[in-house]
């Protein structure tokens, strides 16, 4: 095992820091979790002092110093899994295994976890699975046979319909292949007949903003990255979607791998850089599996890699895989997560088209933003506004999850009624609708007299509720919104990074309050109002600024809910 | 000349201040008092205390004056209700997690902004034993806020001997040795940096420890190795 480690570590010889969480990866992987020694060792060959990498290995949730059992199941314990019954997978699981909580059977076979929302909440209940030296996989609609023994784990949503722009109604369950997604048309014509001002400048008349939760506007993003000073610069793609809710990146690239690749290097000719990371969270096994087999056919067709279609255009694309941390999808965090460091987001400014990753002019998309560039670049930024609204432009993919006839992954033209979605798209809410997360964990409740809302940003931004990244969560009468409510302040203080005091003080207490909602105490209103104003105000980044959002909503939409007994 | 001076009004006061100037150096130019928990003179300043955050312009988030630049003919209110109501529920969150009892500084914070002391009762406190396992200091995480002053000074910011780290995430987070091994076997080399800068009673001197629990001077000499370099001196 030490000489398997060793020759493991000697690919990573003469490299530095940056290396670090693909050399934690490979560690845990051959040895089920990174031990002392072998901190000793990655300390050596990436000369970086042991402390830090211990301190890197309890950052990400996924990562584990003590020893696993050969087969390390992980259940998610968030809303729309716990609608379905992912808690008596979990308990079944336990009770099966003799296990009291979560922790490893006495044999060393199985390590048993409940996990933040895996993704997969259109298959909900999800479980991640992770066997000794094996590839992980993301298993939909677990039981715990599946999770003991063999399992299938194929899952495919039909998403798009005949005005699909993104999501191609003809696709298979399988993801598309170069030959059947065709040849970089948008790249070619971006390289052979465009200058990259000329690509910023279609970009930005298209009205594209950015579809991760913040709506940048993308053109505008580029503008900044290619006039910033400096040689080196880098295009990162955020594909650590990990908000409860929202799926809509993992399907795009389970299902549309060389779209976002297309993307990616228009995003690099355009920037002016020859390279490009796709930081993926870890929980995607599969995503990561495709995308890393898409970029080697491409490469082999010459439509990326060195001399691009006989271009002088070159780009080397690299995915890097995440470890647990839903904070990594905050920009910065996720710098300086492929730098090798503990994910904590960095004070804004400077902004990261001048000083982004390794400190570098960095332009970083969302998945679904840089799917949307091809279809611009070939068709013209009129095409992309012929759909949707002046302010909401093009298609907008929506992730649907809970009490609807079918969810899954959509994709709409900004301007339809919230109703007439969930009607005329998802087959109906199932039962008598109680209330609509809209825009994921960190979004706000709508009731059922505020679903003719139109779905846009304006609208939506107007009506007091945000697009978010676009995570629609339906609750009927049958849900208990007490523990929806502490299932996600439960998330958020699992997933608060703790360096401001703000959040990392303001999510356990939120929860703790949370937890006792069937008995709140007096004066657990204000509280609550109290540390949602300070997180909303306060924190340094966006995790901190919207982890009270759904709570504040709900002490507005639900006030009875928070009455103390006299 | 003038190019290099901003202006803005702070509390009311119209001020001049040199362009790149924090709020911090501008409130204090102005002779107004700004609350500091994490900053530190002698370390690189991270802004994540959020005990000095000022309204600027009524923007939709306050801003850290430790770190954010003033901006030209902006309106700064260093002490409204919205500043007032932060700071109070960081100093009542703070009070609800650590011991408090040896940061006199934070304990004036908490009178000065009226925060109740016992605003979230069955709150989840850090607890953990007084770590004792070199002559030199000790660690006691209960009174630590987590400035990460300590793990800063350790690193880049002085000494570059990388002995500590910060553990967990969130709420659980703590600062460590790599697997809480003792200082003894860390590469601690006992500089004694990290204890000067604590803020609070978390690191302290041996001595001052030994004194608090009661050690008699025999005891304070063989706990902390005082007697040897007064043997070889003889």
């Amino acid at each position: 095992m030490t000489a398997d480690i060793d020759a493991l570590l000697e690919a990573y010889r003469g490299r530095g820091r940056e290396a670090l969480l693909p050399a934690l990866w490979d560690v845990q992987r051959a040895h089920g979790h990174i031990s002392p020694e072998n901190v000793h060792r990655i300390s050596h060959v990436l000369r970086v002092p042991e402390a830090d990498i211990y301190g890197v290995i309890g950052f990400y949730t996924l990562f584990h110093d003590a020893p696993t059992g050969r087969r390390i199941i992980r259940v998610c314990a968030d809303p729309t899994c716990a609608l379905v019954g992912a808690d008596d997978v979990l308990h079944g699981l336990r009770d099966r295994l003799g296990l009291s909580g979560d922790g490893t059977t006495a044999d060393g076979e199985y390590t048993v976890e409940h996990s933040p929302c895996l993704g997969m909440c259109d298959y909900a209940p999800a479980a991640l699975v992770s066997q000794r030296g094996e590839d992980d996989i993301a298993l939909p609609k677990a039981t715990v046979d599946d999770l003991l023994g063999a399992w299938n784990g194929t899952y495919f949503t039909p998403a798009g319909d005949d005005g699909s722009v993104l999501l191609d109604p003809s696709l298979s369950a399988a993801p598309q292949t170069l030959s059947a997604y065709g040849d970089y048309r948008a790249l070619r014509r971006a390289i052979f007949e465009q200058s990259p001002e000329e690509v910023i400048a279609t970009v930005e008349a298209s009205g594209l903003i950015g579809r991760g939760g913040a709506a940048f506007p993308t053109g505008l993003k580029w503008k900044f990255t290619r006039g910033a000073a400096g040689d080196i610069k880098y295009v990162v793609c955020n594909a650590d979607e990990s908000e409860p809710g929202t799926f809509k990146d993992r399907v795009l690239m389970e299902h549309r791998p060389h779209l976002l690749l297309e993307g990616i290097a228009l995003a690099a000719y355009a920037v002016g850089t020859g390279k490009a990371i796709i930081f993926v969270r870890g929980e995607y096994p599969k995503a990561t599996a495709i995308l890393g087999s898409a970029i080697r056919e491409s490469e082999t067709a010459g439509a990326l890699g060195a001399g691009i279609m006989g271009s002088d255009f070159s780009l080397d694309i690299e995915i890097r895989r995440g470890a647990g941390a839903y904070i990594c999808g905050e920009e910065t965090a996720l710098f300086e997560a492929i730098e090798g460091k503990r994910g904590f987001p960095r004070m804004k400014p400077p902004y990261p088209t001048t000083f982004g990753l390794f400190g570098k002019p960095t332009a970083v998309n969302n998945v679904e933003t840089l799917c949307a560039i091809p279809g611009i670049v070939k068709q013209g930024a009129d095409w992309f506004k012929g759909y949707g609204t002046a302010e909401s432009s093009g298609t907008k993919l929506v992730s649907v999850s809970g009490h609807v006839g079918r969810p899954g992954v959509y994709e709409i033209q900004p301007g339809i009624t919230l109703r007439s979605f969930l009607d005329d798209y998802c087959q109906g809410v199932v039962g008598d609708l109680q209330a609509v997360l809209m825009g994921g964990a960190a979004g706000t409740f709508l009731l059922p007299h505020e679903i003719d809302v139109p779905l846009t940003f304006e609208d939506l931004r107007a009506a007091g509720s945000t697009f978010g990244s676009g995570a629609i969560m339906v609750f009927n009468r049958s849900t208990d919104l007490r523990d929806v409510l502490r299932r996600l302040g439960l998330f958020f203080q699992h997933e608060s990074c703790g360096k401001c005091f703000p959040c990392q003080l303001g999510t356990q207490r939120q929860v703790e309050i949370l937890e006792r909602l069937d008995a709140p105490r007096a004066g657990d209103r204000e509280r609550l109002h109290d540390i949602g104003l300070t997180m909303s105000e306060a924190s340094i980044c966006g995790l901190g600024h919207t982890a009270a959002l759904a709570v504040l909503s709900a002490l507005e939409q639900f006030p009875s809910m928070f009455d103390a007994e006299e | 000349m003038t190019d290099d001076k901003i202006k803005l009004t702070l509390d009311g006061q119209s001020i001049s201040v040199a362009k790149g100037a924090t709020l911090l150096e501008a409130a204090r130019e102005a002779g107004v008092d700004i609350p500091l928990i994490c900053y530190h003179e002698a370390t690189s300043p991270n802004g994540l205390c959020r005990i000095c955050v000022v309204d600027v312009d009524g923007g939709r988030v306050l801003q850290p004056a430790c770190v954010a630049e003033c901006g030209a003919d902006t309106r700064v209110e260093t002490r409204n209700e919205r500043v007032q109501r932060s700071r109070r529920t960081i100093l009542e969150m703070l009070n609800a997690s650590v011991n408090l009892e040896q940061a006199p500084e934070i304990q004036d914070m908490m009178t000065d902004y009226s925060a109740d002391d016992e605003r979230f009762p069955d709150a989840r406190r850090r607890e953990s034993e007084v770590i004792d396992d070199n002559p030199f200091y000790v660690r006691d995480y209960e009174q630590c806020v987590l400035c990460w002053r300590c793990v800063q000074v350790c690193a880049e910011d002085a000494q570059f001997t990388f002995a500590l780290t910060l553990k967990n995430r969130g709420h659980e987070t703590s600062v460590a040795t790599a697997f809480d091994i003792s200082m003894t076997e860390s590469p601690c080399v006992f500089c004694g940096q990290c204890v000067g800068v604590c803020p609070t009673g978390a690191l302290k001197p041996k001595v001052e420890w030994g004194i608090e629990q009661g050690w008699s001077d025999e005891e304070l000499r063989r706990q902390t190795r005082r007697g040897r370099k007064k043997k070889d001196a003889e």
